[in-house]
């Protein structure tokens, strides 16, 4: 009995219940599909934040406040930030911009809308975030100097509150506090967790006297002259920061100061739990795809024995037997595996939540290997209980 | 002539202690080629036992068989089934085809299990459906079959391997008069080709196409008439 009698018998076997089989089937094609596009989803959030730190600059540096911090220590002012800024003390610094975020309602005439982020700082920053003008300006120096009450939104942020009307050298109110919007910025999509357009960014002294107060900074952001200097320029901010703040040797800053690099390390070791997570999630639903395929196995081969007794009886060897459920048990899980694969892999080519799915080669290799493994091993089990049946006991069986 | 069954204090118990049953105690029987012997019994006398054992498909709990000079107490699993594909026909009341699959690929069935080839399979087959009269079904399912045409696809399978002997546990137990008068016929004329055919039965119209009768009582034989014909009792 060869390779090709055996595969035959099996898929006689198999298309004799073809809406049971068909429902086997299903499990495994939803395990398979599962896992790959959850992996797929998860690895595509890490991907889309990785892009874009990448976009926000490799040679930033970004100063913040410790937290958790004891009232002892020092805030972060504006002056720090100026400080930085010295070619003698700090040569690899070329920027350093204070930056103070808040939140804040606008109204336009009848509308009204809750922008998530509306940050205050000087006109370095856009160049330290790699921001432009689509349409009026930014503001200046002078703009800061004088606290004028200017405004630059991101594209979400004006279209949402003027639609189709242009905003430019409209007035436009953040917590009942007159602006003028003097220019609306180049879209750069959304980082996975935060929208970039949805932003208003005015001058520093503007935003502290109207929305938040003279305390400390919320960040101050570094532009180091090349992506080389990077560790450079963050041991010139350390040795300013520490002397202005007087820390000592050894002692505890009361600021810390991250680069691209770590703020990406950061953000992808929670989107690889994340990814962890979904593949469990999937790994799991594979497995209870796995044991449909034993119960069908089961129940096809309890129904059959009697069938399996005409068999021996006639001079069927137990290799034959056994090889004959096997072959259908795997054809079950290979067949829903490759429909798995297909389904996951197109489902992969659409936008989920924003976030688009970057396949996995290696997700797909051990969907696929685990599902053919699952036919094998959890067939093995009814296909060695048909084979090892004496012939009189499977023909009495009713 | 070497017997093609020799059977010498064959034992079958079923179960043990107060509640064992005993089907067989110690049954005795040789059985030449060419041979066509009748099995009789009341029910629950140990014929089927007997023929079960004759063709492989139960243990007995004690004494020897040797099929055709071999003895099978001393075959493993893989012999066995080699035993039953090679040597043993074996047709059964309820004709025990293989359901959803057509005549001729139940015909072909043992020759898969034997591993011959398509084309002298498929050639062997239809050999054995002419035989038995049933070319022009070939194709049908067993459900499209009339009872006699499916008992006689049955012995086209049991006989297509060219087995040393034909087993037959009440073969017309299921059919009407007509069908069985057409597989004893079959039977007839398989034996008066040399081949070796072992009939179980209760009816006395199919013992008298047997050469030799053999009646069973309560485990053991109690008369074995050698006789062309069998008088109505």
């Amino acid at each position: 009995m060869n390779f090709f009698e055996i595969m035959r018998f099996a898929v006689r076997g198999l298309t004799a219940n073809k809406l049971r089989s068909a429902l086997t089937t299903l499990g495994i094609t939803i395990g398979v599909a599962a896992v790959i596009l959850l992996v797929a989803v998860g690895n595509g959030a890490s991907a889309s934040i990785a892009a874009s730190i990448q976009g926000l600059g490799t040679n930033v540096l970004n100063v913040s406040p410790q937290r958790g911090q004891s009232s002892a220590a020092r805030p972060l002012t504006a002056q720090d930030a100026h400080a930085l800024v010295d070619p003698v003390g700090a040569p690899d610094v070329k920027a350093a911009s204070p930056v103070v975020t808040s939140s804040a309602t606008a109204t336009y005439g009848q509308t009204t809308y809750d922008i998530s982020s509306v940050t205050g700082t000087e006109p370095a920053y856009f160049t330290t975030t790699n921001r432009e003008v689509s349409d009026g300006s930014l503001f200046s120096t002078e703009d800061v100097t004088a606290a004028r009450k200017v405004v630059v939104l991101g594209s979400t942020t004006a279209q949402s509150i003027f639609g189709t009307t242009e905003p430019v050298g409209k007035n436009v109110l953040l917590n009942s506090i007159q602006f003028t919007v003097v220019g609306v910025l180049q879209a750069k999509g959304t980082t996975g967790l935060q929208n970039a357009d949805d932003v208003a960014i005015a001058p520093l002294s503007s935003v502290q006297n109207s929305l938040t107060g003279y305390g400390s900074l919320n960040q101050i952001a570094v532009q180091a002259t090349t992506a080389d200097s990077v560790s450079l320029a963050q041991a010139e901010v350390t040795a300013i920061l520490n002397a202005r703040h007087g820390i000592r040797l050894g002692g505890t800053a009361d600021y810390q100061i991250q680069n691209s690099e770590q703020l990406l390390a950061t953000r992808t070791s929670a989107t690889d739990t994340f990814t962890v997570l979904l593949g469990a999630v999937a790994a799991i639903s594979l497995l209870v795809g796995g044991i449909g395929v034993t119960n069908i196995m089961l129940v096809t081969v309890t129904e059959r024995i009697r069938e399996i007794g005409i068999r021996k009886a006639i001079g069927a060897p137990r290799s034959a037997i056994l090889g004959q459920f096997l072959a259908e048990a795997t054809m079950l899980s290979l067949f829903g595996g490759l429909l798995g694969v297909a389904i996951g892999v197109v489902g992969s080519e659409f936008t989920f939540a924003g976030i688009t799915p970057v396949i996995v080669p290696s997700s797909i290799v051990l969907a696929f290997a685990v599902s053919a493994l699952i036919g094998l091993f959890f067939g093995s089990y009814p296909a060695n209980r048909a084979a090892a049946l004496r012939p009189i006991d499977a023909l009495r069986h009713e | 002539m070497k017997p093609v069954i020799a059977v010498s204090a064959l034992r079958k118990t079923y179960g043990a202690g107060d509640t064992a049953v005993h089907a067989l105690r110690g049954v005795e029987l040789t059985v030449l080629p060419g041979e066509y012997v009748a099995i009789m019994g009341a029910s629950g006398s140990g014929k089927s036992t007997l023929l079960n054992m004759l063709g492989c498909l139960d243990v007995p709990t004690s004494g020897e068989y040797l099929l055709d000079g071999f003895s099978v107490a001393d075959l493993n699993e893989r012999q066995l089934s080699l035993l039953r594909n090679r040597k043993i026909g074996f047709i059964f009341q309820s004709f025990n085809l293989v359901p959803r699959t057509s005549a001729l690929s139940n015909v072909e069935l043992p020759l898969v299990y034997s591993g011959l080839r398509r084309g002298p399979r498929r050639a062997r087959a239809l050999a054995a459906l002419e035989m038995v009269g049933l070319t022009d079904r070939a194709k049908h399912l067993p459900n499209e079959l009339s009872g006699g045409q499916q008992q006689r696809v049955a012995v086209a399978r049991a006989l297509v391997t060219g087995p040393a002997m034909l087993l037959a546990d009440e073969p017309t137990g299921n059919l009407d008069r007509a069908s069985t008068a057409e597989v004893l016929g079959v039977f007839d004329r398989l034996n008066a080709l040399g081949r070796t055919v072992v009939v179980i039965t209760h009816e006395d119209e199919v013992a008298a196409h047997a050469h030799r009768v053999i009646r069973v009582d309560d485990g053991v034989i109690v008369a074995d008439d050698r006789r062309r014909h069998v008088g109505v009792a």
